[in-house]
């Protein structure tokens, strides 16, 4: 039985290598978008729901009528979580399926590993995450938020607000809160804060026996000034973080938490209850009441077929991200990258909480941004926005390194000019 | 089926063909010769419309697959010959891929995004006002080049020599190397360490002057993994066939014995380890510039169990077995998440199962036994 | 509606002849009538003038309000007490306390706080505690009130003192009012406050008294200073005591995390010798089943958490029964192959787990009696999950030692571990046996899930961070002794804990790894070494 068994396999695998050569050579009657998203591994929790965001907007663009004529077709790959398949992957979609456009990536790391495939086979990249800044590609186009479009708003808020004087940055040890929490020091110490009344913590990836670092920060938290924490923990660090705060009662009227990678989504799989009135910072919120929101709420529940699965800040990128590249392709009248590159900037789609977002030239967009204080069902109650949008800036002020570098990809046609030395450094392509 | 009792009571006979009549061996070189022949030919002389054109992608694809199995070559010759389950081989791996990173990274100099002629890029936008000590150096490929054998290899020796001297066996020693490994994992994600944490090396530019992004450099990179898994082979082969290698073979079949013969085994344990691990390390070299970048990722314990798991699917105690292995396990992993990116890993976890429950000698060992019966 | 609407109107015409911008109502009906419209900064203004007002219904109310439970009717916008049964609320009536029947959860809405009104809710409650038969409660009425001192809030505790009977409670105004005597202008006064709160330990007393005993500039009566000195510094040695009382506890807890997750494992891997990979998708099937029992029972939260320990051992350890009679069973003898098999079934797990119940985090609710403090002292807490926890994980210790040693089912499990030949020989069933053994680990890892559901990610991932750190345990421990695993994941969590205080978390991590290679290399058979079909490897 095993023998034929084997025999089926190795006849599988013979199919499988015909296959991938036949695959190359498919009818040209589509525009292919590729998806990459970790459908296993350790990032599958986050990056599922962004596949499927996809998947949507390309079924209901096809039931419009697709686009240029033609329908769209999805190729979904699985980078598994794993960084060097993310290159892999990448450069499967971009040479192999030959796809207009590319959705994907999730953590920094993702994106930094595919982003020299990108800029050699000239493909395009749609990035919906909040990210910590310090790169413009021209063949990236940043659909989340900057740090000046998350971080330091909220810092603002707690401190005009809030009246927090006291300030402890806890974060994974990753590039996104090191570089968030170093220009959140240096704006803060540029407010008048003191060295003395900030304190920065890094705890490893997944970490999850928080009762020293709670304490910790219980201990901070009660020298008798307002204490804030302001937390860029990742993604499964959270639960534990939050479970034990509730456990040893640190309470959002005496320390608010203010994350910047917890929504909704990260919400559905805690139990909410000891955490309300503890803060997020996103530029959307599920409870947003808008009529976009709401048809995109409805859209969403018909496509997944569960009325209780959430939206999320990040879908809300990709949306915007979706729309942003349907319009410039329409515009430019052709999938071509380098058409479609140019004809993006500029460009303004409806976001999902009444205002519009615009590509600029550094290839960032336009966002509001909220601050939602967590309710007991897991969703936001807005206490707080800023008046209108806010541009999104790839290279932070308040860095010694990047605050005299420029991206500009309409005049400068560079993603790091610096306007000291007046170069564009480290352009291969 | 008939239930074996006790681990080390039956022991699959040596291959017959061990040293003279090597046929997997000999097929292992023909591949591979023709395999370096027909690559950069159907890649460069043949045009793109072609079907019969190779692509970069392919190309770069296969490169990996190379410096995969020379990393599977390396476990099977502790694992297969002398019975060492290593479950932190890819840390050697990983070591062996940062040295080549580091070495890559400050080729980049002030093409950076900061244009900074001496720091790598993390390091300015992380404030680091001077080069850590342990990065000078390997601006020269001359430098790079021995710290590539040497940061496993040493590392090897250190770990091996008070492992093997005390006599650390069986599981204990597996479940120590995935320490190890895991130990190290940690270290590289501090972002303290000055390895770039989490993301660690990435937007390599060039290697020894060649333009990492083109399509004759790939092909070059190919050719070179291609031409080290040969050697690599061989220098096992050499190894395995050696009087060193019969003993090796004599102490994973029966350590004491060996001993009281008057064999120093730990000695022989030790020696066998640090080459395995050089090897690996020069494997990671190879990988690192074709996937584009080294993280701390690579020093996962899971990785190393996944090493060993192509083995066990190719045959171990064979080497070209566990080249099979390799090459297998990792088309099956790059076709399935592309046709399969929903289930894939039920197809992989089957495979893993089927394998080890119904050919316990690998594919090697299954077509071995056929061809047996046949003949 | 168009009746409340009126009623609305009404009410705003009756009150907009005042000049406030935000017209109130003034009696205590027409302040929670106003409740479901109003928006923040109104709310706050309704439960001051509620606070002011001081009807006990009042008390009932905001309670109710803070713990989330005031809810309106969206047809008639009538604000009622709910508590909630089967998505259905039972309704009390705020006016009268009396029932007012049920509705369906959807016809409602709750009334919203943020955080900036719980606050406020927690000290208006408190001056309606103040009031309260019970002396306890006054006594947290007064410790809440002590952390928001105003002159209001003196002037009510000073008037409250003269009526206080109750010993504890007369102490902890007195406290407080000490506390507000720190800032007056007489220095007798002060220093008499001084004085009086040396002996007490809570924290807004330190930090009141430490600015005193340390700032010669704002204080410079000398004998007020060395007081103040005297009393931070008896506030200090206890602080110190219980900082490493706390460390100790921590490291037991996180000990007992790590003896939960392996003891099924020093079953499976150390007893019967199979380095099971998949282990860790074991609990996390524990995990899950701790799940699904709170989805069957959706308002039993507690109940349906104890009987998941029940659960979860019958579905792992039948899945583990199962994969010992159609995998593990044809590799005994071979080890290092069962750890490639289980690899492969652990990714088959982890897939299931993905397609079954979507790969995003399940979450698992933590029952009352488990969540939340235990403060022994003003300077001791523990949390209960974790004292829970602790105590579980020796239960289910004890457990497993009893089964092995006191049972006839253990007595098998040891003589086949022992000399597999000679058991059978005796009669002794080994298939079964073997089936049982390998059930019992897998279902103890179950049982560890459910554990870990309250602590952590109940995703798919859960098996995969704790799998490297059940293998240390056990081969620390010493393969195939349990007490050896006992005492390796509570020595190894306390180390870990001493650790991170001075190294950071990730250091005394590394550090514990590096401990541990080292120690192997000294024992090459972990704490306790013992025989075992394991131990005799090559």
């Amino acid at each position: 039985m095993n023998t034929k068994y084997l025999r089926n396999r190795l006849l599988a695998g013979a199919a499988a290598l015909g296959l991938l050569a036949a695959s190359a050579a498919q009818a040209e009657d589509t525009i292919k978008v590729g998806v990459l998203h970790s459908l296993s591994g350790t990032m599958a929790i986050s990056e599922t729901t962004l596949k499927d965001t996809i998947l949507m907007m390309i079924d209901e663009q096809n039931k419009k009528g697709g686009l240029l004529g033609k329908k769209l077709e999805a190729v979904v790959v699985d980078p598994a979580s794993n960084w060097p398949l993310f290159a892999e992957k990448a450069s499967e979609l971009l040479e192999k399926d030959k796809v207009a456009v590319v959705f994907g990536c999730w953590t920094s790391v993702s994106r930094k590993s595919v982003l020299p495939v990108f800029e050699k086979d000239d493909g395009l990249l749609f990035y919906p995450v909040q990210y910590e800044g310090e790169e413009s590609s021209r063949n990236v186009i940043y659909t989340g938020a900057a740090p000046n479009q998350q971080a330091i708003p909220a810092v603002d808020y707690l401190m005009k607000e809030i009246k927090v004087k006291r300030w402890v940055l806890e974060g994974t040890d990753y590039v996104y809160p090191r570089t968030t929490n170093k220009i959140l020091e240096a704006y803060l110490k540029a407010k008048g804060v003191k060295p003395e009344d900030i304190m920065i913590n890094y705890t490893p990836f997944g970490f999850s026996d928080w009762q020293s670092e709670v304490a910790k920060i219980k201990q901070f938290g009660s020298a008798g000034k307002k204490t804030a924490v302001v937390s860029t923990i990742n993604g499964d660090a959270n639960v534990p973080f939050y479970k034990e705060l509730g456990n040893q009662k640190i309470s959002a009227e005496d320390n608010p938490v203010v994350a910047y990678s917890v929504g909704e989504e990260e919400l559905s799989g805690v139990d909410t209850k000891p955490l309300v009135g503890h803060l997020a910072a996103w530029n959307y919120f599920e409870s947003i009441k808008t009529p976009a929101n709401d048809a995109f709420i409805k859209q969403w529940h018909e496509f997944i077929k569960n009325p209780k699965r959430t939206t999320t800040d990040p879908m809300e990128a990709h949306y915007i991200g979706f729309n942003l590249w349907v319009k410039a392709v329409e515009k430019a009248g052709t999938t071509n990258t380098d058409k479609v590159i140019d004809a993006l900037p500029g460009l303004e789609t409806p976001n999902l909480t009444g205002g519009m977002a615009k590509l600029l030239p550094n290839h960032h967009i336009t966002k509001p941004v909220y601050i939602g204080e967590i309710r007991d069902d897991g969703q936001f109650d807005v206490v707080w926005q800023t008046k209108g949008t806010v541009p999104g800036d790839a290279w932070s002020d308040y860095l010694p390194g990047s605050k005299d570098i420029e991206a500009d990809w309409v005049t400068l046609k560079c993603g790091n000019y610096n306007t000291v030395t007046k170069k564009c450094a480290g352009q291969n392509f | 089926m008939i239930r074996i009792m006790r681990l080390g009571q039956v022991r699959h006979a040596a291959p017959a063909a061990a040293s003279g009549g090597d046929f997997g061996g000999r097929v292992f070189y023909a591949v591979l010769l023709a395999a370096a022949l027909l690559v950069p030919l159907l890649n460069l002389a043949v045009p793109e419309s072609s079907a019969l054109h190779l692509s970069t992608y392919t190309v770069t694809l296969l490169g990996k697959y190379m410096s995969y199995a020379l990393l599977a070559i390396a476990v099977d010759l502790v694992w297969g010959y002398c019975g060492i389950l290593t479950l932190g081989h890819t840390a050697f791996f990983a070591l062996g891929g940062y040295a080549m990173g580091m070495y890559m990274m400050r080729q980049i100099g002030s093409r950076g995004v900061y244009g900074d002629p001496l720091l790598p890029d993390f390091m300015v936008f992380l404030n680091w006002k001077a080069l850590p000590w342990y990065w000078h150096g390997f601006d020269s490929f001359a430098f790079a080049l021995p710290m590539i054998l040497l940061a496993p290899g040493l590392l090897a020796l250190a770990f091996g020599w008070f492992a093997f001297r005390s006599r650390v066996t069986g599981v204990y020693l597996s479940i120590i190397t995935q320490a190890l490994t895991y130990a190290l994992m940690l270290a590289f994600f501090r972002n303290e360490m000055g390895f770039g944490g989490n993301n660690g090396l990435t937007d390599f530019k060039d290697l020894l002057g060649f333009d990492l992004h083109r399509d004759s450099t790939r092909v070059g990179l190919f050719l070179v993994s291609a031409g080290a898994l040969g050697l690599g082979y061989a220098a096992c082969r050499h190894i395995a066939a050696s009087r060193f290698g019969r003993v090796v073979q004599a102490i994973r079949d029966a350590e004491s014995r060996t001993r009281f013969i008057g064999y120093r085994v730990e000695n022989y344990k030790l020696w066998l380890f640090v080459f395995s691990a050089v090897l690996a390390g020069i494997a990671g070299a190879l990988y690192v510039p074709q996937v584009g970048i080294i993280n701390p990722g690579e020093f996962a314990p899971i990785n190393s169990i996944e090493v060993v798991i192509w083995v066990a699917v190719g045959g171990r105690n064979t080497l070209y077995g566990a080249v099979l292995g390799a090459v297998l396990v990792n088309f099956a992993k790059t076709w399935l998440t592309a046709a399969l990116p929903e289930v894939w890993l039920y197809a992989l976890g089957a495979l893993f199962v089927v394998v080890t429950v119904f050919l316990p000698q690998g594919i090697v060992g299954f077509l071995r036994q056929r061809l047996g019966a046949g003949s | 509606m168009l009746l409340v609407l009126l009623a609305l109107c009404l009410l705003w015409m009756s009150t907009a002849r005042a000049d406030d911008a935000a017209p109130l109502p003034v009696d205590f009906p027409g302040l929670v009538a106003a409740l479901p419209q109003a928006d923040f900064a109104a709310k706050q203004a309704i439960v001051t003038r509620m606070t002011e007002l001081h009807v006990p219904q009042a008390r009932v109310l905001l309670a109710a309000w803070l713990d989330n439970r005031l809810e309106s009717r969206r047809s008639d916008g009538k604000v009622f007490v709910v508590e909630e049964h089967d998505g259905t609320l039972v309704l009390v009536d705020p006016f009268d306390g009396k029932g007012a029947g049920e509705g369906a959860a959807d016809d409602f809405e709750r009334v919203r706080s943020n955080n900036a009104l719980r606050k406020l809710l927690k000290v208006s409650i408190a001056q309606f505690d103040l009031k309260d038969p019970d002396p306890r409660v006054r006594a947290a009425a007064v410790r809440q009130m002590r952390r928001d001192l105003d002159e209001d809030t003196v002037t009510a505790l000073r008037a409250a003192l003269t009526q206080e009977k109750d010993g504890r409670a007369q102490h902890e105004i007195r406290v407080a009012l000490a506390v507000s005597d720190l800032g007056a202008g007489d220095a007798a006064v002060r220093l008499a406050a001084v004085r009086a709160l040396d002996g007490e330990t809570a924290a807004d007393v330190y930090n009141a008294l430490k600015p005193l005993a340390q700032d010669s500039g704002t204080e410079s009566d000398a004998s007020m200073r060395a007081a103040a000195i005297g009393a931070v510094r008896h506030i200090e040695v206890w602080r110190n005591f219980y900082e490493a009382l706390e460390t100790l506890f921590f490291g037991l807890s996180l000990g007992s995390v790590l003896v939960l997750a392996a003891i099924g494992l020093a079953i499976t891997f150390g007893v019967m010798g199979v380095i099971n990979m998949a282990h860790g998708e074991l609990m996390m099937l524990g995990a899950y089943t701790a799940y699904v029992m709170q989805q069957l029972m959706p308002h039993h939260v507690g109940a349906a958490l104890l009987l998941s320990v029940p659960a979860a051992f019958l579905v792992s350890g039948l899945a583990g029964v199962a994969i010992e009679r159609t995998v593990v069973r044809y590799l005994y003898g071979r080890p290092l192959e069962t750890l490639l098999a289980t690899f492969g079934l652990s990714l088959i797990m982890q897939q299931l787990v993905r397609s079954v119940f979507s790969p995003l985090n399940r979450s698992v609710a933590t029952p009352e009696w488990m969540s939340g403090l235990w403060q022994v002292n003003d300077l001791f807490s523990l949390t209960w999950n974790r004292v829970y926890i602790l105590v579980f994980s020796l239960v289910v210790f004890l457990l497993l030692v009893l089964i092995l040693n006191r049972t006839p089912l253990g007595l098998k499990v040891r003589a086949v571990a022992q000399n597999r030949g000679m058991a059978r020989a005796m009669g002794v069933r080994t298939e079964r046996v073997d089936a049982l053994t390998f059930g019992l680990g897998s279902g103890i890892a179950g049982v560890a899930g459910v554990a870990l559901s309250q602590l952590t990610n109940v995703g798919p991932n859960l098996g995969q961070s704790y799998i490297v750190d059940s293998f240390m345990v056990v081969v620390f421990g010493g393969v195939g002794n349990l007490w050896g695993t006992l005492i390796s994941g509570m020595g190894l969590g306390v180390v870990n804990k001493l650790l991170e205080p001075y190294a950071g978390a990730v250091i005394a991590k590394i550090l514990v790894l590096v401990f541990l290679i080292m120690f192997i290399q000294r024992r090459p058979r972990g704490l306790f070494p013992q025989k075992g079909r394991a131990a005799e490897g090559t």
